[in-house]
């Protein structure tokens, strides 16, 4: 029977099939890459201990500090102490169970979902789990990766299995050539706004199509990111060259022999033609523009030549009552020009557009400009290794020329669990991937875009595209 | 985990979509390492409105929890549930709830229960005109009655024995160890590992 990409990998991985009867729908799903971070573990360690359960395969766990890490000052102890001791208690945890742990400081350390690729752990056709819902990017390479929640984690780390329901399966195609400035940030927040916070609800997805193609490793990984915020499971692109390019080398990676063994399982990861979806959209990527995000939920977005849109134009009496608290909590007025409204902060980075190639696009936005008076610019690195990468390119120099801020890797102001958080009233520009209520900071206001235009609204104090400076 | 069968109790009316659990538990909240002491950071931006619904002493020990659709979005925090049953929440009814907040819940014997639109609308309406109305959530029979009416749910046979019998989802999956034991064996050698 024909069946799609993610139908391919979960059969390679179910352990045993879902009978009925008592045991239901669900199929023991065994599990490849277990990533672990400091916020979602220490209560899944603390069942670990209580039942006398060992970690059964370190071998297949890496854990990294992210959520809470400072991004300046990080050779001083954490400040917080309550920050400090979830940071402390992952490191005993590591140390007594014996997975492998990336401390802060270390040359290794990242946001997870960075790490993870650079590592070049993240590989075709395997399952991925992170107590973390953006797991979803490592679907990048055409592996089966979601987020779970601390029971689960638990779960994993006791038996390297998940029970599971097989997903739904959904394909988003995105044809044709993205205009010049439009990027992948702005492809899967113009899906999102497409099919809404829970179209992919139940579902994987499956990204198809010649522009999502042509996009780069890191790309895909933006696109793949933001799944979870269309309600999906996961979000997956068939591997291709550019996967083995991006893999080939890699610390993890497989070598010589095993590579080309590799190579010739990848080679079958590719939905069959005939393959069934239940659901499917179409984007056009020659309509697509620069998105930028006005609501407090990641569909509530307009391309930036729009405006605040009425809250009367929504026909769903729930969208309207949405849109109504969102103007209010946003401190915005229906019909407003987006490129009118005031920014004073701009945040580039998190495991959405926290890699490399964000970076150096936000430098050349930033090269030889300096960002507007009194505008707060946060630049943060998405793992240690992009960090070092960045500074060899000379962009941390850019950055600090232009009046950014240059910082260590982390999470940072995507959730300001650290100190980088928004004041109560601030308006951010912030290529991370949630702008509901808080996320940034009690009482900030996040609007979520590309890096592109997150640099060039950094310097023009208002939402802006590259072009326009 | 405590086992779930019938629960009946009063409920609260929260007329809200897209409840994301940044809201259910802000990031703040999360630095715990405990899994208990959730139920005071329960929606805590929200409940500085004198006029949210949580601060409605009307309301005031309801254990059943109506909601708008897209319930649980966002965030994988399990703190979410935990701190929606240490309020003393027992279950949820929405019209759609996000995945990892729904597997989450059955984890905790809570109950997330997906019921149409207009069904929560006039629950939620018998329950604003008299807050003392009680709902019964029946997992036996897969159904939710109140105010007069009854309607019907789905819930997947294996996640319903589970809970009915407040059964260790790890226990259970140990039983599977030589399956397990035997799918590492046939692993491919290229995969790797991460030390
Ligand atoms: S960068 Fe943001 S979304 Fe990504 S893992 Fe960290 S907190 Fe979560």
């Amino acid at each position: 029977m024909a069946r799609t990409l993610a139908d391919k990998v979960w059969d390679l991985h179910a352990v045993t099939a879902g009978s009925g009867g008592d045991a239901g729908g669900t199929d023991l799903l065994y599990i490849d890459l277990h990533l672990v971070h400091e916020v979602t573990s220490p209560q899944a360690f603390d069942g670990l201990r209580l039942a006398g359960r060992p970690v059964r395969r370190p071998d297949l766990t890496l854990a990294t500090e992210d959520h809470n890490v400072p991004t300046s000052d990080t050779l001083l102890p954490i400040a917080d102490p309550v920050s400090r001791i979830q940071v402390e208690t992952l490191r005993k945890n590591c140390a007594e169970f014996g997975v492998r742990l990336y401390p802060m400081n270390d040359p290794g350390q990242g946001i997870v979902h960075v790490v993870g690729p650079q590592l070049g752990l993240t590989q075709p056709g395997m399952t991925v789990v992170c107590g973390d819902s953006h797991t979803s990017t490592h679907g990048a390479f055409g592996a089966i990766a979601f987020g779970i929640g601390t029971s689960e984690v638990e779960h994993v780390l006791a038996t390297q299995t998940l029970p599971n329901a097989r997903p739904k399966m959904m394909a988003v195609n995105v044809e044709g050539d993205l205009p010049a400035g439009v990027t992948a940030k702005d492809v899967v927040l113009a899906v999102i706004a497409e099919i809404g916070t829970g179209g992919g609800q139940g579902h994987i997805i499956e990204y198809r199509g010649s522009a999502i193609r042509a996009l780069s490793m890191e790309g895909r990984m933006t696109v793949c990111n933001m799944s979870i915020e269309a309600g999906a499971r996961a979000g997956m692109i068939a591997p291709d060259e550019t996967t083995y390019a991006y893999l080939k080398g890699r610390p993890h990676a497989p070598k010589g022999a095993l590579w080309d063994e590799a190579l010739l399982a990848w080679s079958d990861l590719r939905s069959d033609d005939d393959a069934v979806f239940e659901r499917s959209v179409t984007l056009d990527a020659a309509t697509l523009r620069p998105f930028v995000t006005w609501g407090t939920n990641p569909a509530q977005g307009v391309t930036i030549d729009g405006r605040i849109p009425e809250p009367a134009s929504f026909a769903d009496a729930g969208q309207r009552g949405a849109a109504e608290r969102a103007l209010t909590y946003m401190g915005l007025t229906a019909g407003t020009p987006i490129r009118e409204i005031p920014v004073d902060t701009v945040f580039v980075g998190s495991c959405t557009n926290g890699r490399i190639e964000d970076l150096r696009v936000a430098a050349d936005v930033l090269r030889g400009r300096h960002v507007k008076a009194g505008m707060r610019v946060l630049i943060v690195p998405g793992s240690m290794l992009v960090k070092a990468q960045a500074e060899k390119e000379g962009l941390d120099e850019v950055f600090r020329a232009s009046g950014a801020d240059w910082r260590s890797a982390g999470c940072s102001m995507c959730l300001g669990m650290n100190p980088d958080t928004l004041a109560a009233g601030e308006r951010c520009a912030s290529t991370s991937n949630r702008n509901f209520e808080g996320r940034q900071g009690a009482g900030g206001r996040t609007h979520l875009v590309s890096p592109a235009v997150a640099a060039a609204t950094a310097v023009a104090g208002h939402f802006a595209t590259p072009e326009e400076l | 985990m405590q086992p779930f069968t019938v629960h009946t109790g009063t409920a609260i009316p929260l007329r809200r979509s897209d409840v994301d659990t940044d809201q259910i538990i802000p990031a703040v909240w999360l630095k715990r390492v405990e899994r208990t002491g959730f139920g005071a950071g329960l929606f805590s931006a929200w409940r500085k409105d004198p006029a949210f619904v949580l601060n409605d002493e009307r309301y005031t020990g309801a254990t059943v929890l109506l909601a708008g659709e897209n319930f649980g979005t966002g965030s994988s925090r399990e703190h979410a549930v935990w701190a929606l049953t240490d309020y003393g929440f027992h279950a949820v009814l929405s019209p759609r709830f996000a995945d990892i907040f729904r597997g989450n819940s059955y984890k905790n014997g809570f109950l997330p229960v997906e019921l149409p639109e207009d069904f929560i609308s006039q629950l939620m309406a018998a329950v604003e005109a008299d807050p003392a109305t009680e709902i019964t959530v029946d997992l036996q029979n897969c159904e939710v009655r109140g105010a007069g009416l009854s309607h019907p749910f789905q819930i997947d046979a294996g996640v319903r024995h589970r809970l009915l019998n407040g059964l260790d989802d790890i226990a259970l999956t140990l039983q599977s160890e030589p399956d397990i034991s035997a799918f590492e064996a046939r692993r491919p050698t290229w995969l790797p590992v991460t030390v």
